[in-house]
């Protein structure tokens, strides 16, 4: 199928973006990657006027460090991530959700920044960014400003940004200590969405968790985290046991979608199970 | 309408395009590169599946436009010769020879998009196990093969280009398979 | 006799492949050969029908219905004619006058229930992707856009989905005008009386089958050029069809125009499993708009379009009981169909459970056989023939309750298959139906299969983690499977009221420089044809594979045929090339003597070359003969130049292949997700013209049928949108998904056919749905669990397990 009509510009500058953006006003869209953009757009679900395309803004490329913050540029693609060396290093569990996303040639082309702001709740990376307490960076005519992932995703396809800003970076919290990650996707085949996942980063002192942080995939009209597991973990041994009885906690709060691939009890049921194989993995056990 | 220049398997294009015109329609109905085919809507398919820079890509999840001053490589420049037939064999890619010695290709509609993806898997890991030649493939689709020639093809052309040899062919053109048929 | 052969081993012997040494002539039969089909295809030169550019081209679309039922009030196309590149548009009312109806060639009953099916909608819609207008543009783009323009007033009508509440009272009715959504009942009965048969039966065991809606998907989505030569009303028609002849006919029919004006070509066709085994609304509307307008039209059809445009298969609900002995003899088996014909019928629309109907007794003796079929309307994709085509669902029907017999006696289930299928010396052996298997090894191909699955070691495995509660159950299933193929006898098809015969035609044309020409009505979509057939006429001819062209798809080159489908290429189209290269020989022999000046029975033909009894010396090859027939100066008496011969092959008898498949899988009873953890398949197809060939189609007749085990479902929402309406929703399965398949072969020559083939294209779609099924039920019947509805999802799994077996 074939896309309807925009108009399309490529600036150089962030705010070269913004100033497209609001010229373009209320129809006018970012293009990233365009790997979930792309497809919508020819199954005509969605009828931008002006396309802002930011991939000849190269300061929006990149993974650097700032202090204890590890700093992605927002048109980072998902195969820079994977293989970046910093973010293998601070953060692993990003890497290792990265690697999920979709298939190779997507993540040739699909950008980090790109899933963030599309905000589906069934993507990989949303899960991850609220599980580390990722800071995400969005520059408007006012400026920059920087929104916690908690208050970025605010529903299904929807965030925080306003539609004349342009989500520049993503910092991320570098996870300091003998931490532990795993993401378990669980998907009906190798290309599908997630039906649930569970993004965990687990911090191990003396044999026992520090320190938990769990992200769930799929458990709502945006990324959640798995505050009750998290707590009942903190301070807990690693144990199966201990774990198990945590992991009983990880759909308390989630208000699970009932759909083609799968009812809102089995969701719950997945959340359980799988963030319990998370935090196992993730504590070395 | 926005000017774009790409390279397009050796030869630099240069046109007007639509901002909405996709790279694969660019491709086939502009250029006449007509040997990249279209599988679907969705991105799930892969049978559009080209290089750019090296990289495998889905050709209709890309605009021409975001393509602008692009090297682009399709199955139609992959290998060395044009023109190739059963005797020019030699001047395919090993992943294109490797397919045909493993028979992994049917109806050839995937194929080309799965040759460039094999190209691009084998760039990034020489020497990839079976399970992560399975999963490297996961976004190209095949409805004949059933995978298991392809992913046998896609190790033997590994072994070809680590300079170890293809691994024995499925197919036997020269020796006499006794005790079957006639 | 019954060899045992291993692909895989035959794989291991070779051991340079690219070295091509001088080719051995005769001896092609059971040889790999490289395909002849795949340099074009690597190389991005193949010939799909989209790649076709006419001067003058124009791209149609059609508008199709979002409403599953609706009375159309109104379509304007007035918006989409100002829209720019926009050179016509037509609703149904437009072309109601030239379009005609779509054609069903299968009224499986005298009363069958057939209505109209105009290829645009003209007063009612009746499913959603029911056309409704064209447009007609310069390029894909502005054709796309102007269907945006145009308006649809519709009336919505009450929808039916589900196929019991068609059939019960008050329930809408999907075409109005004839009172029922039955569209047939198709009764058969074979061997005693059912009810008195049940009656002496010790166990009856019943389950309710459903055979999912499944979309074919092949990778090259349809789609059609004609080319109008309007001035001499001539029409070249490329379509991405199975069946070139079968179309022209059936375009004659539908358009009016005569049919020897019409030119039909399959270009390269990218796979179709049935699905292009058809005759569409977009041929006929790209024909009517073509000449209508006396330019090249094109349409081809985007994944998500084709999903509700190109018939969808299976849909049918299978009640099915059998009865037995305490000592598990089986002495009857009744099935109770019901069928999802969708809104319309396609071109074999009503015929597909019909040809399952046979097949359902499958291996078994059995004293008493019931079967019904009801054909019913509903608001949905009409569906027809895919991969298998009736038979797959029978096979899974039988399958599944065999093993849930023997759970039901106790008994091991693949010993209760040993007790009741046909002996090795039983054949020929007629079954219930009246269907006389040729030939067959089930104890062969059985033991090959254990032998490689190792199944002590698995059945220890299950029971230790059955033992320990492992989170991880194991389950094994069998499928003893056969198939009726090579479709088929035209009596047979007659007296099953198909409108057509099912014979086939070929030709080799000796050309004067010894090359070789076979024609073949058969027509190729991925298959390699070109390939086996060359392998069969290098064999008969004694000629060089590398001489032989095979010529196909085109009603002019090879202007007869019945096309491609139900297995029959080899063992229809083989043997009518076969038989072709026999006349040849015989006719080349006559030459032969005259030019050798000895007696006709004195010259002996072998590996191409004709020699005197006798005189070792006096000898001419095939090639000289063609060329002095050719050149026609010394031919014997009253002979016509050339030694060109022509076959029309009709089958004396379908043929029977059949195999053993096991399946082992693992189920995470926590998550519910199966995984396929070792899968080994014996087929048997008769004699194998090329090993590697076969064994390709046997790995993508698997991984469908594992498809509808695990995967696949096409699932409507109660409005009759398919939601399953793109592939990021309808979930084919990757190669990261799918197991290494352990393959092995026996061969139990057919004896209806010279080469001994019984065909292998649907074999591993029919065999692997009931073995995969049956492991999935095995590991979780110490839950409770004797039945599990298609797909085997993670979460039907996880329900079943939670709630006990019940469903």
């Amino acid at each position: 199928m074939i896309p309807a009509q925009f108009d399309y510009v490529a600036p150089g500058t962030v705010a070269d973006a913004v100033a497209a953006l609001i010229d373009g006003g209320e129809d006018a869209k970012v293009l990233a990657g365009g790997q979930s953009l792309i497809p919508v757009l020819r199954l005509r679900l969605s009828y931008p006027s002006l396309l802002v395309d930011l991939r000849k803004i190269d300061e929006l490329r990149g993974v650097r460090e700032d202090g204890a913050e590890l700093v992605i540029g927002a048109m980072t693609r998902h195969a820079d991530v994977i293989s970046d060396p910093l973010v293998r290093q601070h953060a692993a569990l990003l890497a290792e959700a990265a690697a999920t996303v979709a298939d190779p040639a997507v993540r040739h082309r699909g950008t980090f920044g790109g899933s963030l702001a599309h905000a589906d709740p069934a993507g990989d990376l949303p899960a991850v960014a609220v599980a580390l307490g990722a800071q995400l960076v969005a520059e408007g005519p006012g400026g920059r400003r920087s929104i916690a992932a908690a208050d970025f995703f605010q529903d299904y396809l929807q965030t925080a940004l306003a539609p004349d800003e342009v989500l520049v970076e993503v910092r991320l919290p570098k996870l300091q200590g003998r931490w532990g990650v795993a993401y378990e996707k669980f998907s009906r085949t190798a290309q599908a969405w997630a039906i649930v996942g569970v993004a965990a980063a687990v911090r191990r002192d003396n044999g026992a968790i520090a320190e938990a942080r769990i992200g769930l995939t799929n458990m709502g009209s945006t990324p959640v985290r798995a505050g009750a597991v998290e707590a009942a973990l903190a301070g807990a041994s690693a144990e199966a046991g201990t774990i198990a009885e945590a992991a009983a906690h990880a759909a308390d709060g989630t208000h699970a979608p009932s759909d083609l691939s799968g009812g809102s009890d089995y969701r719950e049921h997945l959340a359980r199970v799988l963030t319990r194989r998370a935090v196992t993995t993730a504590a070395g056990l | 309408m926005t000017r774009v220049s790409m390279n397009v398997d050796g030869v630099v294009y240069e046109d007007e395009v639509e901002s909405r015109t996709l790279l694969i329609h660019h491709l086939r109905e502009r250029l006449g590169r007509v040997g990249t085919p279209i599988g679907c809507d969705t991105s799930n398919c892969g049978a559009c599946t080209v290089l750019i820079s090296g990289e495998s890509v889905k050709s209709c999840s890309v605009f021409a436009v975001q393509a602008d001053g692009e090297q682009i490589t399709t199955i139609q420049g992959l290998a060395d010769g044009q023109g190739v037939n059963g005797e020019a064999v030699g001047q395919w890619h090993p992943v294109q020879r490797a397919f045909q010695q493993h028979h992994g290709l049917q109806c050839g509609y995937c194929t080309p998009g799965m040759v460039l993806a094999a190209v691009d898997l084998l760039a990034r890991n020489a020497s990839p196990t079976e399970d992560e030649v399975r999963h490297g493939l996961e976004g190209n689709l095949c409805r004949c093969t059933g995978y298991q020639n392809i992913v046998k093809a896609v190790l033997s052309a590994a072994s070809e280009l680590r300079g170890e040899g293809p691994l024995p062919g499925s197919f036997q053109d020269s020796a006499d398979l006794t005790g079957v048929g006639a | 006799m019954t060899e045992q052969l291993d692909a895989g081993m035959v794989a291991e012997q070779i051991a340079d492949a690219d070295a091509l040494s001088s080719p051995r002539r005769g001896g092609e039969l059971g040889r790999g050969r490289r395909r002849k089909e795949d340099a074009k295809l690597l190389t991005g030169q193949t010939n799909w029908t989209d790649n076709i550019v006419l001067p003058g081209l124009l791209h149609m679309s059609v508008l199709r219905s979002p409403m599953a039922h609706a009375k159309i009030l109104s379509v304007d196309v007035s918006g989409a004619l100002e829209m720019p590149g926009v050179i016509a548009a037509y609703s149904g009312a437009d072309l109601a006058e030239v379009q005609g109806s779509l054609p069903c060639a299968w009224p499986v009953t005298p009363d069958m229930v057939h209505p109209d099916h105009h290829p645009l909608a003209v007063d009612e819609v009746r499913y959603v992707g029911d056309g409704v207008a064209v447009v007609v543009a310069r390029d894909r783009y502005a054709s796309a856009d102007a269907l945006e323009a145009i308006v649809v007033e519709y009336d919505e009508l009450p929808v039916v989905l589900d196929m019991e509440s068609a059939i019960s009272d008050g329930t809408p009715l999907v075409h109005e005008d004839k009172g029922t959504n039955t569209c047939f009942v198709w009764p058969f009965a074979g061997g005693e009386d059912y009810d008195a048969t049940k009656a002496k039966a010790d166990v009856v065991v019943k389950r309710r089958f459903r055979q999912q809606r499944l979309l074919p998907a092949a990778m090259e989505p349809r789609a059609v050029v004609v080319a109008p030569i309007a001035a001499a009303d001539d029409y070249t028609v490329y379509s991405a069809t199975q069946i070139p002849h079968i179309l022209r006919v059936m375009l004659a029919l539908v358009t009016g125009i005569p049919e020897h004006r019409i030119r039909v070509i399959a270009p390269d066709v990218g796979g179709g499993f049935g699905s292009k085994l058809n005759v569409y609304a977009e041929e006929v509307l790209a024909l009517v708009v073509a000449k209508k307008l006396g330019r090249p039209v094109k349409w081809t059809e985007s994944r998500s379009e084709g999903f509700q445009a190109t018939i969808h298969g299976r849909d049918q609900i299978q009640d099915v009981e059998i009865c037995a002995t305490q000592d598990g003899k089986v002495l009857g088996l009744k099935v109770d169909l019901l069928a999802d014909m969708g809104a319309y019928l396609q071109l074999v629309t009503p015929g597909v459970p019909i040809l399952g109907a046979f097949m359902f007794p499958a291996i078994y003796k059995m004293d008493a056989y019931s079967f019904t079929c009801t054909g019913v309307f509903t608001n949905k994709t009409p569906t027809d023939a895919y991969r298998g085509a009736g038979r797959p669902e029978a096979t899974y029907a039988i399958e599944r309750i065999m093993d849930e017999l023997a759970h039901e006696l106790g008994r091991d289930p693949m010993d209760l298959r040993r007790q009741n299928w046909i002996k090795h010396e039983e054949f020929p052996f007629e079954t219930v139906c009246g269907l006389t298997y040729d030939s067959g090894n089930y104890e062969a191909a059985t033991e090959k299969a254990e032998a490689m699955f190792g199944m002590a070691a698995l059945r220890a495995e299950q029971k230790a983690r059955r033992e320990s509660r492992d989170p991880i159950q194991l389950g094994i299933g069998i499928s003893t499977f056969t198939e009726m193929c090579g479709l088929a006898p035209s009596r047979v098809l007659g007296s099953l009221s198909y409108g057509a015969g099912g014979w086939e035609a070929a030709q080799i044309r000796m050309l004067p420089t010894g090359k070789v020409e076979v024609v073949s009505g058969a027509t190729p979509h991925g298959q390699g044809h070109h390939t086996s057939w060359s392998q069969i006429v290098a064999d008969a001819l004694g000629v060089p594979f590398e001489d032989v062209e095979c010529v196909t798809g085109d009603t002019d080159s090879s202007p007869k045929g019945m096309d491609t489908y139900g297995s029959r290429s080899l063992v229809v189209g083989g043997v009518a090339i076969h038989r072709a290269a026999a006349k040849v020989i015989e006719k080349a022999r006559r030459v032969a003597a005259h030019l050798l000046e000895a007696a006709e029975g004195d010259v002996e033909f072998r590996s191409g070359t004709f020699s005197v009894k006798g005189s070792p010396e006096a000898k001419t090859t095939i090639q000289e003969v063609a060329l002095a027939t050719f050149a026609a100066h010394n031919l014997p008496e009253g002979m016509e130049p050339t030694i060109d011969a022509d076959c029309v092959y009709d089958p004396e008898n379908f043929s029977f292949p059949h195999g053993t498949h096991l399946c082992a899988v693992e189920v995470d009873t926590e998550t519910g997700f199966t995984k396929i953890r070792k899968y080994v398949c014996v087929d048997d197809v008769g004699k194998v013209v090329n090993p590697v060939i076969v064994e390709g189609q046997v790995h993508g007749g698997l991984t469908q049928g594992i498809a509808q085990a695990l995967y696949e479902e096409a699932i409507h929402d109660a409005a009759g949108n398919l939601v399953t309406g793109t592939m990021a929703d309808y979930l084919l399965p990757t190669a990261a998904d799918l197991p290494h398949f352990d393959t092995g072969r026996t061969e139990t020559a057919s004896t209806t056919n010279p080469l001994g083939v019984k065909g292998v294209g649907e074999a591993g779609t029919i065999a692997s749905t009931p073995a995969v099924i049956n492991a999935v039920v095995d590991a979780l019947r110490p839950f409770g669990v004797n039945n599990i509805d298609m797909p085997a999802t993670p979460e039907r799994v996880w329900r079943l397990v939670q709630s006990g077996g019940s469903r």
